[in-house]
């Protein structure tokens, strides 16, 4: 059975501020890497936790400089895998080695490509650029989900349930009420919905700080295999947004991408930005932590699927209208994992 | 369709032309003893011109332990199933999958009212007997375009005696809906299967009868519209090729040979995935889907491709692709 994701494709794995100078193991994408900083330059980089001689896991062992060294036996390994070390001989085993994996820093995340290496384009890394921006002020976090990360891309893929699952907080009846458009590429896919003088619901009227009804848009833009960027706000209603014209509204985005731990498991980074009062560091910290709470919601909803989804093997899902979205998102990915199965018949694009 | 799929291997054992058009179908699984309840149907693996698909059919009437029994009409102009279901002989092999049932019958109901046309007695026979068995109180409308054409009439006269009402097209006899609606009692059910006509004209009346909209229950099989099916064309924006979509075969199909991906889903018209957007119309659009609401269907602005066409000249669409390509 194929796996639900691609391994030709950048991952995020931890924060910036989560890689140091010390060994962090994580699984990604089913297999188990290890992470951490060069001292020398601060580059991160990432090795499969397993030692070349008797498999233990290198994240038991320790740094030596930039070396990993062995918990074991003492055999060290330099970031790029080779070996520099090895106990009881004045010699190293030219065939000492373990594998290093492509990583690149970008966008506040340390991403690595778990695929062929010589595919790995940092051209390719996901467009989060909102994240580390100085037009954009914001924070976040990483959430470990137990479901499998395609229900992540459901969830955000169609916003529906806001009325339902944050009521009190950013949903609505409009939006589930409100139509839709749904158009898609080659590796994205958009969902987009206006809301026209409409009530803001709790979260957006204390954010734009303004009396009435609003105009209010989101607009979720998924890149596969696992990132989906979503534009969201408010402005007061008649004033322009809708035709393009936001000025007198306020402007979030919550920034999202899912790495697949397992196929059971995820690692869900996530960070809200916003281009309004962007240098209240209190209004930053508020706001993570709010999304945080908010998303909490979504991580029992999304844990409780995953047990049913579990319990019914065989059963495919019955779709609806509000799917679209998150129909194309897996079509994409099921293309960029068929891909893989099949012979390459020439190299990177 | 989706739902849990269990594919068994299965024999034709026997066929009977009940009409001209109308043929039952007796197929044995392999190592299973057949059972259903009313409503349910079957999907069967087919070959449309060497293309492999499946086609739903309702379970006819009720179980004997020995067999699926299934009645299939053939369709003029065929999309393929119909065609290849009566290529069919005894001791054709075929691939069936185990019985899924979204037309349940609710029984312990103080009234009922059954209403078929045409072919969609499949599903309602069954429904018929049961209820006729349980002495529930029941009534049923029987409409077909002649008495030749209408499969089961003695097996439901048999059964229902004068609670089953005939209507013979081909002698201008019509289903007076609204007087047998306003014959129900408040919390009466109707179980409805027949061409989109028939539905769309139960559904509006019972729409504005102001009954509860969950006791009105009804299957579509998605292959009728106001009109019959006529070629038409395909436009895109931005493409100078037009596209052929001929009378046997569905938009979503054409675009799909076409290159041009559409999202689809359940392929009968209730689900609204497969919908596009219609910037240019010239012609009618024949809505022949249960997704859009009335009110939708007459702004002609959205058309569902596996199910809906175009007559008197064709559309362009709007399927929502946009380029990544810098």
């Amino acid at each position: 059975m194929a796996a639900s994701f691609p391994l030709n494709a950048w991952y995020a794995v931890a924060w910036d501020h989560e890689v140091r100078h010390e060994l962090l193991p994580r699984t990604i994408c089913d297999k188990k890497l290890v992470f951490y900083r060069r001292a020398a330059d601060g580059c991160a980089v990432a090795l499969d936790d397993a030692c070349w001689h008797r498999l233990l896991p290198l994240s038991k062992g320790r740094l030596n400089g930039d070396d990993v060294v062995c918990g074991y036996h003492g055999i060290a390994f330099d970031s790029r895998g080779r070996c520099t070390f090895m106990p009881s001989q004045e010699t190293i085993n030219p065939g000492a080695c373990v594998r290093a994996y492509p990583v690149v820093e970008r966008h506040r995340f340390v991403w690595v490509w778990p695929g062929d290496p010589a595919l790995a384009d940092p051209a390719r890394v996901p467009d989060l650029h909102w994240n580390h921006d100085p037009a954009w002020a914001g924070d976040g976090k990483t959430i470990h989900v137990k479901c499998n990360y395609r229900l992540v891309l459901d969830n955000l893929m169609d916003l529906t349930h806001e009325a339902f699952v944050h009521g009190s907080s950013i949903g609505n009846h409009a939006v589930a009420e409100a139509p839709f458009d749904t158009t898609h590429g080659e590796r994205t896919a958009t969902v987009t919905r206006w809301m026209h003088d409409i009530e803001p619901p709790p979260f957006w009227r204390g954010q734009l700080g303004k009396p009435g009804n609003v105009d209010r848009w989101q607009i979720i833009r998924f890149e596969a295999p696992a990132t989906i960027a979503i534009d969201v706000g408010v402005a007061p209603a008649g004033t322009g947004a809708p035709e393009g014209d936001r000025s007198q509204g306020v402007n979030g985005y919550v920034l999202n991408t899912i790495t697949p731990e397992t196929e059971s498991t995820c690692h869900y980074h996530w960070a809200f930005v916003r281009n309004y009062r962007r240098d209240e560091q209190r209004l930053t910290t508020e706001l993570r932590d709010g999304v945080a709470r908010i998303f909490r919601e979504d991580e029992l909803i999304l844990e409780a699927q995953q047990k049913a989804i579990e319990d019914h093997p065989d059963h495919v899902f019955y779709n609806l209208n509000i799917d679209a979205g998150a129909m194309w998102a897996r079509r994409l990915i099921d293309r960029m994992v068929a891909a893989e199965t099949q012979p390459r018949l020439q190299a990177a694009e | 369709m989706r739902g849990t799929t269990s594919w068994l291997d299965a024999t034709v054992r026997a066929t009977r032309d009940l009409t001209p058009s109308i043929r039952e179908i007796e197929i044995v699984p392999d190592g299973l003893s057949p059972t259903w309840l009313p409503g349910s149907h079957v999907e069967v693996a087919v070959d449309v011109d060497g293309r492999a698909d499946t086609r739903c059919y309702s379970l006819v009437g009720e179980p004997d332990g020995s067999c699926f029994r299934i009645a299939v009409k053939r369709e003029q102009p065929s999309r393929g199933g119909s065609r290849y279901m009566w290529s069919l002989a005894p001791p054709a092999r075929l691939r069936v999958t185990e019985p899924r049932n979204l037309f349940e019958l609710e029984l312990g109901r103080a009234e009922y009212l059954l209403v078929a046309g045409g072919i969609g007695i499949t599903p309602i026979l069954g429904m018929a007997l049961a209820l006729a068995r349980r002495g529930a109180r029941v009534r049923m409308l029987y409409a077909c375009r002649s008495r030749g054409e209408a499969a089961y009439l003695p097996e439901l006269t048999t059964a229902l005696g004068d609670r089953l009402a005939f209507f013979d097209g081909s002698r201008g006899e019509r289903i007076d809906l609204g007087t047998e609606m306003a014959a129900l009692a408040a919390d009466a059910q109707v179980y409805l299967c027949g061409p989109l006509r028939l539905l769309d004209a139960c559904r509006g009346l019972w729409t504005a009868s102001g009954r509860r909209p969950s006791e009105l229950r009804y299957e579509t099989f998605a292959n009728s519209g106001r009109h019959a099916p006529e070629p038409f064309w395909l436009r895109l924006p931005g493409r100078d090729a037009e596209i052929s979509v001929p009378a046997d075969k569905t938009a979503l199909d054409a675009l799909a040979e076409a290159g041009i991906e559409v999202m689809a889903d359940c392929r009968r018209g209730e689900c609204g995935l497969c919908m596009v957007d219609v910037i240019g119309l010239t012609g009618e659009i024949d809505h022949r889907d249960v997704f859009l609401s009335e009110h939708q269907k007459q702004a002609n602005t959205k058309l569902c491709t596996c199910v809906s066409r175009v007559v008197g000249g064709g559309a362009t669409v709007d399927t929502g692709y946009r380029s990544d390509a810098i």
